[in-house]
């Protein structure tokens, strides 16, 4: 089963990447950028009989090793 | 009738400064060094264990997130938790933190470039075994390398570190205060290194072997290892 997790910095976390990004994005021309988040996505092919069971994998994934919970928060998706 | 401190040096894959680190506290406190590799589970009955800068793992995922799943780590966990005295150096202090050993993360700089200079820090406690020998206060000079060194904690964290006076260095100016031109990479109150609750364990982003010697523009450095070496001896 495919399921993904995306990674990103914590709302209050200073994001320098995002901060940048969004700087480069108004130079571009693009306005009205209020704010841009720079984040991590993983997508994990997994063997899960069940949704569920998949979802409390990459839960266990982001807690243990793909999200820094110091700084990060995630989201997990399954993708099929 | 000092035996001489036996000092055990972590090898990551990407471990850049290990044999730098062996050299300095060989030449500033005679010590007798060895390079353990990460994939060891004998860390050899040290004094100190200094974990070195680098880039481990290529600082995939995060810097330092990798080299704490290393089998030597184990070993590491055990020896601080025994009291065993931990220096982590940079790329070591970002393992520290990712491994739990440390409070903390340290983010991309906050100016998103890799600054390699000598930078200032203020000694901000001298109960730790890096410290003991220094007065509080004292502003030391010590290059520092690094992308990622913006040391962030969120604020309930943060007032528990300064509560326990768990804060060991601060960036400051070359006359010892803090404020514009001080801190290089935006760290959150101007961090540049702390300590584990129980102080034996400390970690920070400048080089102190690097700064050991007159030779090499600052022999700074060279009093961490020297106070290490007097807290030792007072142990004993």
């Amino acid at each position: 089963m495919k399921i993904q997790v995306t990674v990103t910095p914590k709302s209050g976390v200073l994001d320098p990447q995002g901060k940048a990004i969004a700087g480069a994005l108004g130079r571009l021309g693009f306005e009205g950028v209020a704010d841009v988040r720079a984040g991590k996505v993983f997508r994990v092919d997994v063997a899960a009989s069940s949704t569920a069971e998949a979802r409390a994998v990459a839960a266990a994934m982001a807690e243990k090793l793909l999200a820094n919970p110091v700084i990060e928060e995630y989201e997990v998706e399954v993708l099929g | 009738m000092s035996a001489r401190p036996r000092v055990s040096v972590v090898v990551f894959p990407g471990s850049n400064c290990d044999t730098d680190a062996a050299h300095a506290v060989e030449a500033a406190i005679g010590a007798s060094a060895k390079l353990v590799w990460h994939g060891d589970h004998d860390l050899g009955d040290p004094d100190l264990v200094v974990l070195p800068g680098g880039f481990s793992y290529g600082d995939y995922l995060r810097s330092g997130a990798l080299a704490r799943f290393s089998p030597v780590m184990d070993e590491v966990r055990a020896f601080a938790a025994s009291g065993g005295a931990v220096l982590g150096i940079c790329n070591g202090f970002q393992v520290l933190c990712e491994a739990g050993l440390l409070p903390g993360a340290l983010l991309r700089n906050a100016g998103l470039r890799f600054v390699c200079r000598d930078v200032h820090v203020r000694v901000e406690t001298i109960r730790t075994p890096f410290t003991a020998e220094l007065t509080k206060g004292d502003v030391l000079r010590m290059p520092i390398a690094h992308g990622e060194g913006n040391y962030e904690l969120e604020v309930p964290e943060l007032e528990d570190l300064l509560d326990h006076e768990q804060v060991v260095f601060r960036y400051v100016r070359p006359d010892g205060t803090r404020g514009e031109g001080a801190n290089p990479n935006g760290s959150r109150d101007d961090i540049a290194g702390v300590c584990n609750r129980a102080r034996n364990v400390v970690g920070l982003m400048p080089h102190p072997e690097r700064a050991a010697e007159e030779l090499l523009g600052s022999a700074d450095g060279a009093k961490l290892f020297r106070s290490f070496a007097a807290s030792l001896l007072v142990a004993r």
